[in-house]
């Protein structure tokens, strides 16, 4: 019999299996990224989500609010990822009460950091959080599989990110135009998706300034040119 | 000694050890699927349960009970999708009398998933839950690890691959109840004719604003029919080589026969003192 080194209970409930995914477990086996820009942020993703070689969901929404200008890109379990995440939005709406003032991005990447960190051992869940705030404008944090806490100007992230940092290193500019940074994203999407089996489906956007949220939508059918909806 | 005692553990562990399986758990090896159509929601399940390669139930019902408008469709571990559903419909319940309100489908949903997430996956529900509630009609998947999806055509199970392929075929927006209705029961023939783990009738349960209608065995398309021929062996058919009777009053020759004594009104068992 197979079984890894990793301290969890195998199947049988005797052996031990250290895969950090369980059998059968659901993943976002993705390609996700989050960008600065002149006026604010872009957060970026694939929408396909696996469990093995299927793919259990073709038009998936990886992109995540937790406030209203703070969201986060989800990568690695499907059900880790969306519990950190629910439990991070009932805390921030919680700072948002008791405060009287909205929680900065800062604030909520650190709660997403505590949650990642302390529980590190049981959670596979890799996270790009970016928001847009009055005191800082737009911010970019990633959080990777040990807990840590990076900011950064721009993030990528989950399987699909490996066949990018060349793409990316090469293309971003500190302040771009919205249209540029827009631009940017789906070109390195488009090039995740391309070289990433675990990655595919529709590429999905939402920009985040003082105006407040905007949701992208690019299919596929129209070789991800024209935006809808 | 007090204390926890261990010694099964260490039994089932030595048994393991030297190739002995666990048993395994009577689980739904089910086609399930559900679709969203203009004004409601269909969902619907095949009938067969196995247990390994064993058909162990060929008529189960795969659609739980929620609240009168909100329905569930099992699959994965018979006995976790029935206590799963069972305990969250109680749950439901007691919010609605406490708040006053019907049931909602994300409050289901939620309740779900966290349910399913504390336990990391070790509760084998695969669940397809729909319903409509004041804010509108709703569809999910929620796996057993508590990952959920919202999406306006689903299916789940070993029989999910093939059903998907009849929604990716069939599927269009704006579907009329009827067209629902047969789209989803298209989809679970197509788990019962090719996924050995998926077979016998097809449950449709559909969800509108006004009502649930549960259709039980909407399809029949496995009717047990008359055999054609018959199967008894005519009188003859084994030859009789020798032939030896033993009569009544020689039968203590071969076998020790005592009379007992009959149980009479004084000497019955006390059965309530």
């Amino acid at each position: 019999m197979e079984f890894g080194n990793s301290g969890f209970l195998n199947e049988d409930g005797i052996h031990l299996d250290m895969d950090r995914l369980k059998k059968g477990e659901v993943n976002l086996g993705t390609s996700i990224m989050a960008v600065t820009f002149k006026d604010g942020v872009i957060l970026g993703a694939d929408s396909r989500t696996t469990t093995g070689a299927y793919i259990a969901n073709r038009v998936t929404d990886k992109l995540t609010q937790v406030h209203d200008t703070i969201w986060c890109c989800r990568s690695g379990s499907a059900a880790d990822t969306q519990a950190v995440a629910d439990i991070v939005k009932y805390q921030l709406e919680l700072f948002h009460m008791m405060n009287g003032k909205p929680p900065t991005t800062q604030t909520a990447a650190a709660i997403f950091q505590e949650i990642c960190y302390a529980n590190k051992d049981m959670l596979s869940a890799g996270l790009i959080i970016a928001g847009w705030d009055e005191r800082h404008g737009g911010q970019v944090y990633s959080i990777p599989l040990g807990g840590s806490l990076h900011k950064q100007p721009y993030a990528i992230g989950g399987s699909g990110s490996t066949y990018i940092y060349g793409y990316c290193d090469a293309n971003w500019r500190e302040g771009m135009e919205e249209e540029d940074a827009v631009n940017f994203v789906k070109g390195a999407l488009r090039e995740a998706i391309k070289w990433d089996g675990s990655s595919g489906g529709v590429i999905r956007m939402v920009v985040l300034t003082a105006k407040g949220a905007d949701r992208h939508l690019y299919l596929p059918d129209t070789d991800y040119k024209v935006r809808h909806a | 000694m007090p204390g926890f005692d261990f010694s099964n553990y260490n039994r089932n562990a030595a048994l393991h050890a030297r190739g002995m399986p666990l048993p395994k758990a009577t689980s739904t090896g089910t086609t399930i699927v559900g679709c969203l159509y203009d004004g409601g929601v269909v969902i619907a399940a095949d009938t067969r349960a196995t247990s390994g390669p064993i058909v162990a139930d060929k008529n189960c019902e795969k659609l739980h009970y929620i609240s009168s408008n909100i329905w569930c469709a099992g699959a994965g571990t018979a006995a976790d999708t029935e206590f799963t559903t069972a305990l969250v419909s109680s749950q439901l319940e007691l919010h609605s009398l406490s708040t006053g309100r019907k049931p909602r489908v994300v409050t289901c949903m939620t309740l779900l998933k966290q349910h399913l997430f504390r336990h990391q996956g070790y509760i084998g529900a695969y669940l397809v839950v729909a319903g409509v509630d004041p804010t509108g009609t709703h569809l999910f998947t929620v796996h057993a690890h508590g990952s959920t999806d919202k999406l306006p055509y689903v299916t789940m199970g070993s029989g999910s691959l093939a059903a998907m392929s009849v929604f990716e075929t069939q599927w269009k927006p704006q579907l009329t109840r009827d067209e629902a209705v047969k789209l989803c029961a298209d989809a679970i023939e197509a788990g019962i004719w090719n996924d050995l783990g998926s077979g016998s009738n097809v449950d449709v349960a559909v969800i509108t604003a006004e009502k649930t209608t549960l259709l039980r065995n909407y399809l029949r398309p496995n009717e047990r029919s008359q055999k054609l021929g018959r199967y008894v062996f005519p009188k003859g058919t084994t030859a009789v080589l020798n032939e030896k009777i033993i009569r009544k009053e020689d039968l203590s020759k071969f076998v020790t026969v005592h009379d007992l004594p009959t149980e009479t009104g004084d000497d019955k068992m006390e059965i309530d003192a």
